[in-house]
């Protein structure tokens, strides 16, 4: 079992590290995809078949689909790349990478001078993870049914459809208020904050 | 169970399930041309079953065109990427008896995992074609496909809390006296739903819709990269099938003057039948309608039936 | 819900119905006496031919899959010299037989005429003339027109007065 899970263990951060380095966002994204699928392979080869098959349910199988969806709808295209490229210059990850590598070190010292514990490996499974969740860990589980519930109260009010949009020459609403403000107005001044910007 | 003989039932439950996915060409242009006062294909060999065989020799030979425009790697990789995971998720249905390639504890979630993963050839393959009706059809189709899994997840679990397991083979076990499609039946309507709508099978066939997107996300593929998605989608049906006769139509079980394996072939092919039926009679709902449907009614509709059969569950045991 | 399920339920029912597929080769649709197929030169009771070369259907070609060349006899009756149809680009509309005078050129319901090789579809006039009356038997051009070309004297054919000599009106 220790093979696999250091042969998963590679493949989760070499593909993490290809996230990093691609330029091309889908491409990144199906990196992250592979790097999930490792990693449910790690939970998998540490004896938690459960946890496995959420982690590809939930994150390979719903999460980067969502994100692939959200850059497909983007339409980025070779001038994002290139952007990217200009942004990943070696002054700015060389002195994070070097820190990262400080720690690996000392994480190195620790696991090969540390005592020697060898890797422990129980099954755990549906129903110990059920347990666990809805006894000791009921708190948790409510708190999170919580965070979700606002979640999603927040979405349905993004969501929410705004009044129809009138065609032009109905725009002008229907009480006088409306009527003395024209909406043609606020666009010419957005217009103006734009060119501003750019 | 000896090496070889487990090496035996992969390499047969692989070439069986192939041969019955390239059969269902056959079986599928016949029924629908029975249902709609044709005859369909009946020139090649007998009754026209060698029509796979020419449609497949098409396939091979005709030209494999990736447009210059696309994504090659990714355009590639999609298609493998469906038929990959659908086999996949085959290794845990059990056939009969014995007849298994891995009989895992955690057999359900397991075909949840890989039939998400399905998304992933819909999504790549129509953005690395790098074609307008390609991106709707890959857009449609990984909401429809990411919305349906959820209501298919929640549906089964009524069967996992009367069976007390996730392993398949218990499931059939625990159906010795009765199906769970007489416990569960809106649990069986909705896994039927959202597996239509999980296989993108008509009428929510709504990511390739042709009349409105051309051939949706597989507009751009010819040969037999479109061989794959088209192999993809009957293994799809019969996944499904297989999936519904195995957690609601008892599995293997049946009166015991035929094999086990005959009873879940027999049940197979009525379901496979039944996804043709509707492909026959009914039409294509708007994308819009399909997903409100799903959210509003359908998630509702499982929730009760996940709490009630909770309930229920609790009350006999008392 | 009870809809659908009808409708599947009706459609399943079709399987038992009768299927209106026609298997060719095996088994020949039946086609109407006026059905448009390939296209004859017909002949008139007297067995000459019916074409005077008149051009009226190569001229109402939409594909101008229609060729001849006019020339006469020694008593004056205009013929196809050569009469060629590509029916590689004939769409079998019809209008040659509508543009024909004289009812030669008709359109006959038979359409197993595909070829492997192209060259095979140009039909000459020996390919095209049959030895019949086709749809208008008992017509013959020459015998109703006032041109003598060897069929009738002049003011002998049907419906046709003597001819007047004009010097017999003098006053």
């Amino acid at each position: 079992m220790s093979t696999l899970f250091y042969i998963s263990s590679i493949v989760a951060i070499a593909s993490t590290i290809m996230v990093i380095t691609r330029y091309h966002p889908v491409h990144a994204l199906l990196y992250l995809a592979v790097s999930f699928l490792s990693v449910g392979m790690i939970f998998l080869s540490l004896g938690a078949p459960f946890v496995a098959a959420l982690e590809i349910i939930v994150y390979a199988g719903a999460i980067i689909v969502l994100f692939i969806f959200v850059v497909m709808m983007l339409n980025l295209g070779q001038e994002t790349a290139q952007q990217e490229k200009e942004w990943l210059k070696p002054k700015v990850w060389v002195v994070p990478s070097a820190l990262v590598l400080v720690l690996l070190a000392e994480m190195l010292l620790l696991l090969f001078t540390g005592s020697q514990q060898v890797m422990q490996v129980s099954q755990v499974d549906p129903r110990k993870v059920a347990l666990s969740l809805y006894g000791e860990y009921i708190i948790a589980v409510e708190l999170i049914g919580f965070l979700l519930m606002a979640g999603i109260v927040g979405a349905a009010h993004i969501g929410k459809h705004r009044k129809p949009s009138l065609h032009r020459f109905l725009q002008n609403g229907d009480t006088e208020k409306e009527k003395a403000m024209p909406v043609r107005e606020q666009e010419v001044i957005s217009n103006e904050q734009t060119v501003l910007h750019d | 169970m000896s090496a070889t003989e487990h090496i035996l039932i992969v390499v047969g439950v692989l070439f069986v399930l192939l041969n019955i996915a390239a059969g269902l060409i056959w079986v599928e242009r016949r029924l629908l041309a029975l249902w709609q006062d044709r005859l369909g294909p009946n020139r090649a060999g007998p009754l026209g079953v060698l029509i796979v065989l020419a449609d497949t020799l098409k396939l091979f030979f005709k030209e494999d065109w990736i447009p210059p425009f696309a994504d090659k790697w990714v355009f590639i990789l999609a298609p493998a990427i469906v038929v990959g995971s659908v086999l996949l998720s085959f290794v845990v249905i059990p056939f009969a008896p014995g007849i298994v390639v891995a009989d895992l504890n955690i057999g359900i979630l397991f075909f949840l995992a890989m039939s998400s993963l399905g998304v992933y050839s819909i999504v790549l393959g129509g953005w690395a074609s790098n074609n307008k009706y390609a991106l709707l059809g890959a857009l449609r189709g990984a909401s429809q496909m990411i919305a349906y899994e959820v209501f298919m997840g929640l549906s089964l679990m009524g069967v996992v809390m009367l069976s007390g397991s996730f392993n398949l083979g218990d499931i059939v076990a625990a159906q010795q006296n009765l199906w769970f499609v007489v416990t569960q039946p809106v649990g069986f309507v909705i896994f039927f739903i959202a597996g239509i709508a999980e296989t993108h099978r008509l009428p929510f066939d709504i990511p390739e819709a042709e009349s409105e997107l051309i051939a949706g996300y597989h507009a751009e593929y010819s040969g037999m990269k479109f061989g794959m998605f088209f192999i993809g989608e009957y293994l799809g049906i019969t996944l499904i099938s297989a999936m519904i006769v195995t957690l609601f139509f008892g599995g293997w079980l049946g009166p015991a003057f035929l094999p086990p394996l005959a009873w879940f072939v027999i049940k197979l092919f009525f379901f496979i039948g039944l996804f043709i039926l509707l492909r026959a009679s009914l039409p294509r709902p708007r994308y819009d309608q399909l997903i409100s449907y799903g959210w509003k009614i359908i998630l509702a509709i499982v929730l009760a039936n996940l709490l009630i059969t909770g309930a229920i569950a609790l009350w006999l045991r008392g | 819900m009870i809809s659908h399920l009808r409708t599947m339920w009706l459609v399943f029912l079709h399987l038992f119905k009768k299927k209106v597929t026609i298997e060719y080769p095996e088994e020949k649709a039946e086609l109407h006496p006026r059905y448009r197929g390939r296209i004859v030169l017909t002949k008139d009771p007297d067995g000459g031919e019916r074409c005077v070369g008149c051009y009226l259907c190569a001229v109402a070609c939409p594909v101008d899959c229609i060729a001849l060349q006019a020339t006469e006899d020694e008593n004056g009756r205009r013929y196809p010299d050569f009469f060629r149809i590509n029916f590689s680009r004939c769409i079998f509309c019809g209008y040659c037989e509508d543009a024909c005078p004289t009812y030669a050129i008709q359109l006959i319901p038979d359409f197993e005429m595909a070829d492997y090789n192209r060259q095979n579809l140009v039909f000459e006039k020996e390919d095209l003339l049959i030895d019949s009356q086709g749809k208008y038997p008992g017509y013959n051009f020459y015998r109703v027109a006032g041109l003598e070309a060897g069929v009738k004297k002049k003011g002998e054919g049907e419906n046709e007065e003597k001819p007047v000599d004009v010097h017999s009106l003098l006053p």
